[in-house]
């Protein structure tokens, strides 16, 4: 147990009096969390929009003005036929079309029924659901307060209801995934780094020359990391509510806790990957760009786990981000309590302890 | 008491791009008594590194075996690696840690404490204690060693094993290490030490020339020096780097080596140096000396390896 103590002490040392790779360690979540949570922004803007008017009433002028007034849309004015609309959308001047009925106002009076048609430029599917969605969501306030005037029940009843994020935030769905990934490479590299260093710099062969466990190593490599990943938990928190205005719903604590025990599994993952390799370099490589993809990729933080082919689905199992995304989801966005993350903990809890009885297994008592 | 049989370890060396290793013709063999200090000598590649490590349990040997005070050093590596100290030859101590700090950790990981084994330090570490709390990083090259030797010290071991101690370490920190192992071997410390000069030989009490994995002579400095049999002369001219071609083509010169400002030659039995002088005076040179020396372990180590 001294070794052990004396084995952390030493790793706090070089921690702390290695400055500037403090200063990336700790620096580096919280670039990319900006990084990340602006970039990685879903809310289209700027969706450059004409308008089709050939009845030119005043329900529909009402109608074009909103979208106008509405900061999303850049209104690009107004076109007159549909083969301009055309050309338009094909030259990709404009995104989307908004085409009124012919009489639009006169239809809804009399018949109480009238069509507006949405036309998006749909290269890009998202940006054509996510534009379309909100002019759905401005025709919709608009004719409840028409109803609210007139008490007339006009028939275009549009009802989207998006739960738990109404506004269609994308930083609410993106944080979670993005603490995934960062924790998960963060962490990683730390203790890979920290132990193939010692392998480089010859102190392994000093190490492996004396009575020191090999087990005795790794487990004391983790300790001072974890408590540096806690730092970076702190302020990726602080980030994702006082600058990405995502609001913590459930119980800090809980999500602190299975925070840690995220970061324990993903320690335990970068043990694994030193007592596989060699040099610091290949450490970065394989910790860094080698989980991004499938984090970024299979844990259901960018691409939705249910459209993915079977295989694809089965592989995403395997990443630990799309079950810590999960959980975080859950407890952060929706605030559910412990009962609801049990399937996601149990399997954290699981990948870790493999990874760690694994690391201990792998580790060698020789020099190869 | 080390007894090392028939050992042999054969691998593929990246840095040369051949096959490199120990006792490729024949198993390595040899004993090591109690307070002896044994030294392996030879020139990079010879395979120092690669014996020392399989007795430091840090390398599996293909063939053969190893014993140190009757332990193996393959199944009972743990407990070798209870009674052994080992100084890599790379600087191998932590650089962003203090001197004190390095050897703090040193000793909690063989379960002491400096005070403890205070008094078998004391020596080597008094002369950096001034400097205990500065970083390991910032320390020359001779106060590198001498710490590097408090740490492989300070948990008392039997068998001290040093691989190439006092590379890159300056002529009077290499006098200096070589008297604190004479005093260690007093201790009864056996002391296994490599190293690629030649004149640290006579420090030993016994060596072994190692060129290619294998031993190529084992044996006291002196009883080494004394089976030299051949016919030695330094020579001087004035113009040493035209003369050595020179002096290799003469028939009766055996064989010829620059060694610093002399060329250290053998000649066939029978030659004089009249002879020599004659013949160096007709290709040209002026001011020829020649003397006849006794040789050094070097001169033995290019006379055993020159066919």
């Amino acid at each position: 147990m001294k070794q052990f103590f004396a084995f952390v002490k030493k790793e706090f040392y070089h921690i702390l009096r290695d400055g500037r790779t403090m200063l990336i360690l700790l620096g580096m979540p919280v670039v990319q969390i900006l990084l990340f949570g602006f970039a990685i922004n879903m809310d289209v803007q700027h969706i450059r929009t004409a308008v089709y008017d050939p009845s030119q009433d005043e329900t529909s002028r009402q109608i074009v003005q909103r979208i106008t007034a509405n900061p999303y849309f850049d209104m690009q004015g107004e076109v007159y036929s549909m083969q301009e609309i055309q050309d338009l959308l094909r030259r990709g001047d404009i995104d989307m079309a908004v085409v009124f009925d012919e009489a639009f106002q006169t239809n809804l009076v009399h018949s109480g029924k009238s069509q507006i048609q949405i036309i998006t430029d749909a290269s890009d599917p998202n940006l054509g659901t996510i534009s379309t969605n909100y002019v759905l969501a401005i025709i919709g306030q608009y004719q409840q307060e028409m109803m609210g005037l007139t008490g007339i029940p006009y028939q275009i009843d549009i009802k989207s209801k998006l739960l738990y994020n109404p506004e269609m935030i994308s930083a609410y769905t993106f944080v979670p995934g993005i603490m995934g990934l960062v924790l998960m490479i963060i962490c990683a590299i730390m203790t890979s780094i920290s132990i193939v260093r010692e392998k480089e710099r010859g102190t392994m062969e000093v190490l492996l020359a004396s009575p020191l466990r090999p087990a005795t190593v790794l487990i004391s490599k983790t300790i001072p990391y974890l408590t540096l990943s806690f730092v970076n938990l702190i302020s990726i928190l602080l980030l994702a509510v006082f600058v990405l205005h995502v609001p913590i719903q459930g119980n800090l604590l809980l999500l602190i806790a299975v925070s840690i025990l995220f970061i324990f599994l993903a320690l335990a993952l970068g043990l694994l990957i030193s007592t596989l390799v060699r040099t610091q370099v290949t450490a970065i490589l394989i910790a860094g760009l080698g989980l991004m993809m499938p984090t970024l990729i299979l844990s259901g933080m960018i691409f939705p786990i249910g459209n993915m082919p079977q295989p694809l689905q089965w592989l995403s199992a395997l990443v630990p981000a799309r079950w810590y995304i999960a959980a975080v989801k859950k407890i952060m966005i929706e605030g559910l309590g412990f009962i609801y993350v049990i399937k996601e903990v149990s399997i954290l809890v699981g990948m870790s302890v493999f990874l760690i009885v694994f690391s201990i297994f792998n580790i060698k008592t020789r020099l190869e | 008491m080390i007894t090392v049989d028939n050992l042999r370890k054969n691998y593929f060396s990246d840095k040369s791009g051949k096959f490199a290793g120990i006792g490729k013709e024949n198993g390595l063999s040899f004993e090591v008594n109690d307070g002896e200090v044994f030294g392996v000598i030879g020139p990079d590649g010879a395979g120092k590194t690669t014996l020392f490590r399989i007795l430091a349990s840090l390398l599996l040997p293909d063939s053969g075996s190893a014993t140190m005070n009757g332990i193996d050093v393959v199944k009972n590596y743990k407990q070798i690696r209870r009674i052994i100290g080992y100084m890599p030859g790379r600087f191998s101590l932590y650089q962003d840690l203090s001197v004190e700090e390095n050897l703090r950790f040193f000793a909690t990981v063989f379960n002491t404490t400096i005070e403890e084994n205070y008094d078998l330090i004391k020596d080597i570490y008094q002369q950096i204690e001034p400097f205990k709390t500065r970083r390991a990083g910032a320390l020359s090259g001779g106060m590198k060693q001498k710490l590097a030797l408090s740490c492989a010290l300070i948990h008392k071991p039997d068998v001290l094993i040093l691989d190439e101690p006092t590379t890159g370490v300056d002529p009077v920190s290499r006098k200096e290490f070589w008297d604190m192992l004479k005093r260690l071997k007093e201790q009864g410390i056996i002391i296994l030490v490599s190293t690629a000069y030649m004149d640290e030989a006579s420090r030993c009490d016994r060596i072994a020339l190692m060129r290619d994995g294998q031993f190529i002579a084992t044996d006291t400095p002196q009883g080494i020096i004394d089976a030299y049999a051949e016919t030695l002369w330094a020579v001087q001219t004035e113009n040493m780097s035209t003369s050595l071609n020179d002096l290799r083509s003469c028939s009766e010169v055996l064989s010829c080596f620059a060694f610093g400002d002399k060329h250290h030659i053998t000649v066939e039995h029978g030659f004089t140096k009249e002879e020599l002088s004659g013949f160096l005076k007709e290709k040209g040179y002026r001011n020829v000396k020649i003397e006849a020396i006794s040789p050094s372990v070097e001169d033995c180590f290019m006379a055993l390896t020159k066919d």
